[in-house]
């Protein structure tokens, strides 16, 4: 039987950790990205989108809608450069053709980390959020054979740049779906 | 002036670089340039810009076009803003106006052929904009188009030309990604 939308869960002990976004900033960095494609996410804005503008090791290359960013990942991609898009879950879902067609179908190398705006803090996973939109991310990504992970806690940031790495050698997309504000 | 014509304009002014077609352009493209260089999957209407703009943002020193639809541009026009924006130097988006959506039981686009996409294009922040309906205007200011510096982006006010198969297989295929792939690896290993 499934759960509830909305209950509240007991989050484990290190939940009060929450990931940091310099920590999200270094492993895409430590990844080999040297370009971020964005369209600012309340999510992620402050303590991921702001840093990566003014990081000098980093090309920041902003959108006006977040399918433009799947292409230009896509095209960034035939010329061995590797970039992520850094974009909000609600972008995410207006952008389902292009990933469909672009990221899966194609098999290209598109990384995006999506912030789940509106997820409740007591909340976990995004499956049981009350808001639709963060219900609904992850059974869409699962329909799509769209693999994904959650960045929630710090410890979650240590397999950003192996998953990134391992998205460009194999030549697939990957999500990571920021499941708070990053600190 | 008819649509295979001033693509086979194009054609002789720029026979060997990177060329992203959609749709019947890109039927038509196939057909008068065929080349491992011409990147024919771009996933989904609207999305021509976009690729295009990665691949002049990942290989800066080639030079690369664009062969837009009507339709297809008016799916995302926010992307001339960020064409602007990047300002890439190597990038000429040429988009082939005929008023319709001419793969898609050739139905009006909004507004027909009373929009300035010219005006349009200047409005988001491109400079250096054209605008041709003639094949001998086309012809003649060719040359310094596309040697010049970019973004630039030209409206061919065209007509349906000679009937071109409608390959979908190949403008999805894993075979032309591929061939892409190799081919502008390649090139760059040379130009090394």
């Amino acid at each position: 039987m499934a759960e509830a939308p909305g209950a509240p869960v007991e989050l484990a002990a290190d939940a009060a950790e929450p990931i940091r976004g310099a920590s999200i900033v270094a492993a895409i960095k430590a990844a080999g990205v040297d370009m971020v494609v964005a369209l600012p996410d309340i999510v992620t804005c402050e303590t991921v989108l702001w840093p990566i503008a003014r990081d000098p090791g980093l090309e920041l290359v902003q959108v006006c809608k977040e399918d433009e960013g799947v292409s230009i990942c896509a095209g960034l991609s035939y010329c061995e450069r590797r970039a992520v898009l850094l974009i909000q879950h609600t972008g995410f879902l207006d952008s389902v053709n292009a990933i469909r067609a672009i990221a899966v179908e194609y098999e290209l190398p598109v990384v995006m980390v999506v912030g789940l705006q509106g997820m409740e803090p007591d909340v976990r996973p995004p499956a049981r959020s009350e808001k639709l939109g963060v219900r609904i991310m992850e059974p869409i990504m699962e329909a799509m054979a769209l693999g994904y992970s959650v960045l929630d806690r710090e410890a979650d940031a240590g397999a950003i740049a192996a998953t990134i790495a391992a998205c460009y050698e194999a030549s697939r997309p990957h999500v990571f779906l920021v499941a708070r504000s990053p600190a | 002036m008819k649509r295979d014509a001033a693509l086979s304009v194009l054609a002789r002014h720029y026979p060997d670089g990177i060329v992203v077609p959609v749709y019947q352009s890109a039927f038509d493209w196939m057909a008068i340039r065929p080349h491992p260089l011409n990147y024919l999957c771009t996933g989904a209407m609207g999305q021509a810009l976009p690729h295009a703009l990665g691949l002049a943002l990942g290989c800066p020193e080639e030079r690369v076009v664009v062969l837009d639809g009507d339709g297809s541009l008016l799916m995302n026009l926010g992307a001339l803003v960020t064409l602007a924006e990047v300002a890439p130097k190597n990038l000429v988006h040429f988009l082939c106006y005929n008023g319709q959506y001419e793969v898609n039981g050739r139905f009006p686009v909004p507004c027909g052929r009373d929009l300035d996409f010219a005006g349009m294009a200047r409005a988001a922040g491109i400079r250096r904009v054209h605008s041709f309906a003639a094949l001998d205007d086309l012809e003649a200011q060719l040359p310094a188009l596309l040697e010049g510096e970019g973004p630039v982006f030209a409206v061919l006010e065209i007509e349906p030309g000679a009937a071109h198969p409608q390959d979908y297989v190949a403008i999805h295929s894993a075979e032309s990604r591929r061939t892409f792939r190799e081919a502008l690896k390649a090139r760059r290993a040379a130009a090394a």
